[in-house]
């Protein structure tokens, strides 16, 4: 979803699990899969040439695409970034590294920053806590519970867009939901969407309603997968049960841990439709993050070289959280 | 127990009574909308919201085009990675595993980072408020090619050689064979590509201007006035009629959904 983040949200957020599927495979290849990964392909010997071809036609309309759309698009944003220019005129002017200069040495970008950090930070500290602890009451034989399983998930594949109106309503400081919750124990209701403070909380309370499920639902299945054996072993041993959630389900989760820190700061590092429909980045820019911003700089203010450089601090970004990951799979390769 | 289903019911409610909400305040007017403490349960369903919201902006428009992107999208989406995925893995061709890799590095560009770039090329082959403008740069999504290739690999090839000696040619076998045995994971990819493109806005948004181009999502925002006096009540009638097929999706093929949307964390 992405996508947005569909994905995912992509989905949004399908397009954050990409990465994973395909390793998995490669890791787990018998001898035989591998044979046939490699050159190997059916048919005899006499069709290799046209299997070639046959082979390149097959692949054509993706790669064309994948070429115009996404490797492309990079290289020429690579160059952009270095340009100052309108989006209308017809030439650009080379001015180096200017925009990223300007980008960290501005008080404007270092909030963008900061406010990317604070929304990533905080949902992902949520999306951990709430999510496990979720994850392990719908792992307990209680009656109702798959039906509470659907309704924590389905707001992971709506549109952010009518999640973020609903909420917007839900947070209307006069006649909101919001305002009941927070009277019942004595709280006034701040205007949260136009108040700087609260603007923030505001965002992240909707973006991790919206997507928790994910995690609660990826934990369940972390959990499902923990052999019975360990907790007997442990009950035999004398463990309390929160000893053996500390020394066994924790340790055990681990690695769906590290997918779900990975994935969700994927995730919330592009999220943008909420923020684009209760906010627009503000009040003043206490919203605003990174794709905000770049969505702003190139379509809003026309500054193509500046969006293209924010656009560039994204993905090195984003590409350090999968590299990372990356290294983590191939450890755990080695050492499992 | 008493704790846990105290918990379970909390759970609950924080998902559901939003929902509810929403529900709800579609069918309010405005005196319901605008009073304090709130009505939970109108006393006089006002149904006209749902006709009104439609006419508030052309959201039958909006409907269609909806319907035209996803649909295309998911179609020329599943083809791509179909055709693909059946090459890597059926089919020789020197330096294949290369292909592979280069094909790895798309997962790690996300749209959001494109945009500009994508942006300018959409514009410079004119198709800025067309359908192909919208579509294209999200018809060749990797992920799906990834799924489908993890599930061509585990199919036995005696019965593709079988095939092959027959005579049968490289599409017949992908679409007589390969497809069929691959359903359940097929459906997965089509319904996550759905809900993707169904839900997408942001592409969409930059590479549309005209009002009779926007999708659903897009439309629904022209309703919200951040300055306040919103029609609430016509606002979450909106928001039904578009989050409704998702829902249905859901309700009808929850399993596939969630099972696709968590493929790679629990393997390998």
């Amino acid at each position: 979803m992405n996508r947005s983040g569909a994905h995912a949200g992509r989905v949004q957020r399908p397009e954050l699990i990409r990465f994973r599927p395909s390793q998995g495979s490669d890791l787990n290849l018998t001898a035989k899969r591998t044979a046939r990964n490699g050159n190997a392909g059916i048919g005899g010997k006499g069709r290799v040439h046209r299997d070639h071809l046959i082979f390149l036609a097959f692949i054509a309309p993706n790669f064309l695409l994948l070429g115009l759309f996404t490797y492309w698009p990079m290289v020429y944003q690579s160059y952009l970034s270095l340009t100052r220019w309108d989006l209308i005129s017809p030439t650009k002017q080379f001015v180096g590294l200017e925009n990223y200069a300007v980008l960290f040495g501005g008080r404007d970008f270092q909030r963008v920053l900061f406010n990317t950090f604070y929304f990533t930070g905080t949902v992902l500290l949520g999306s951990i806590v709430l999510g496990l602890g979720l994850a392990v009451l719908l792992n307990q034989r209680l009656h109702g519970r798959n039906i509470v399983r659907s309704v924590v998930f389905a707001p992971v594949i709506l549109s952010g867009a009518a999640i973020g109106l609903v909420w917007a309503y839900i947070f209307d400081p006069t006649y909101g939901l919001m305002r009941v919750v927070l009277g019942s124990v004595g709280l006034p209701s701040p205007s949260w969407l136009t108040d700087t403070k609260w603007a923030m909380p505001a965002i992240i309370i909707v973006y991790l309603w919206k997507n928790l499920g994910y995690s609660a639902i990826v934990y369940l299945a972390g959990l499902q997968n923990i052999p019975q054996d360990l907790y007997e072993a442990a009950r035999v041993d004398g463990a309390t049960p929160w000893q053996s959630f500390r020394n066994v389900t924790l340790p055990q989760l681990s690695p769906v841990t590290f997918f779900i820190v990975v994935t969700t700061i994927l995730g919330s590092f592009q999220a943008f439709d909420i923020i684009a429909v209760m906010t627009k980045g503000g009040p003043v820019n206490a919203t605003t993050t990174m794709v905000w911003y770049l969505y702003e700089e190139g379509f809003v203010a026309f500054r193509a070289g500046r969006a293209a450089a924010a656009a560039m601090i994204l993905f090195v970004l984003m590409l350090a959280v999968t590299l990372v990951q990356m290294r983590y799979l191939q450890r755990r390769v080695h050492y499992s | 127990m008493a704790i846990q289903y105290a918990l379970l019911l909390l759970t609950a409610l924080v998902f559901v009574v939003p929902l509810f909400w929403m529900a709800t305040a579609s069918l309010k007017g405005l005196q319901e909308i605008y009073t304090f403490p709130p009505v939970w349960i109108p006393t006089q369903p006002k149904w006209e919201n749902y006709p009104n919201a439609w006419n508030a902006a052309p959201f039958a428009r909006f409907y269609v085009n909806t319907l035209i992107t996803t649909f295309f999208g998911v179609g020329l989406e599943i083809v791509n990675a179909a055709l693909t995925a059946y090459a890597l893995v059926f089919l020789r061709f020197p330096g294949k595993n290369l292909i592979f890799i280069v094909l790895l590095t798309a997962l790690m560009i996300p749209v959001q980072v494109t945009i500009l770039p994508n942006y300018l090329t959409i514009a410079a082959l004119g198709w800025l408020n067309t359908y192909q403008g919208i579509i294209l740069p999200g018809a060749s999504v990797a992920f799906t090619a990834f799924l489908l290739r993890q599930h061509f690999l585990t199919l036995p090839t005696e019965i593709l050689e079988a095939a092959r000696l027959e005579g049968a040619g490289h599409l017949q076998l992908l679409w007589r064979i390969v497809l069929p045995l691959s359903r359940p994971v097929l459906v997965t990819g089509i319904l996550i590509s759905v809900v993707a493109k169904w839900n997408d806005f942001l592409w969409p948004l930059i590479v549309t201007n005209r009002l009779n181009m926007r999708v659903l999502p897009i439309g629904l925002s022209y309703l919200f006035d951040r300055e306040g006096n919103n029609q609430w009540g016509i606002i979450m009638a909106a928001t039904i009629f578009v989050v409704m097929p998702i829902v249905i999706l859901f309700v009808w093929a929850q399993r596939h959904i969630i099972s696709g949307l968590i493929a790679g964390a629990t393997k390998g």
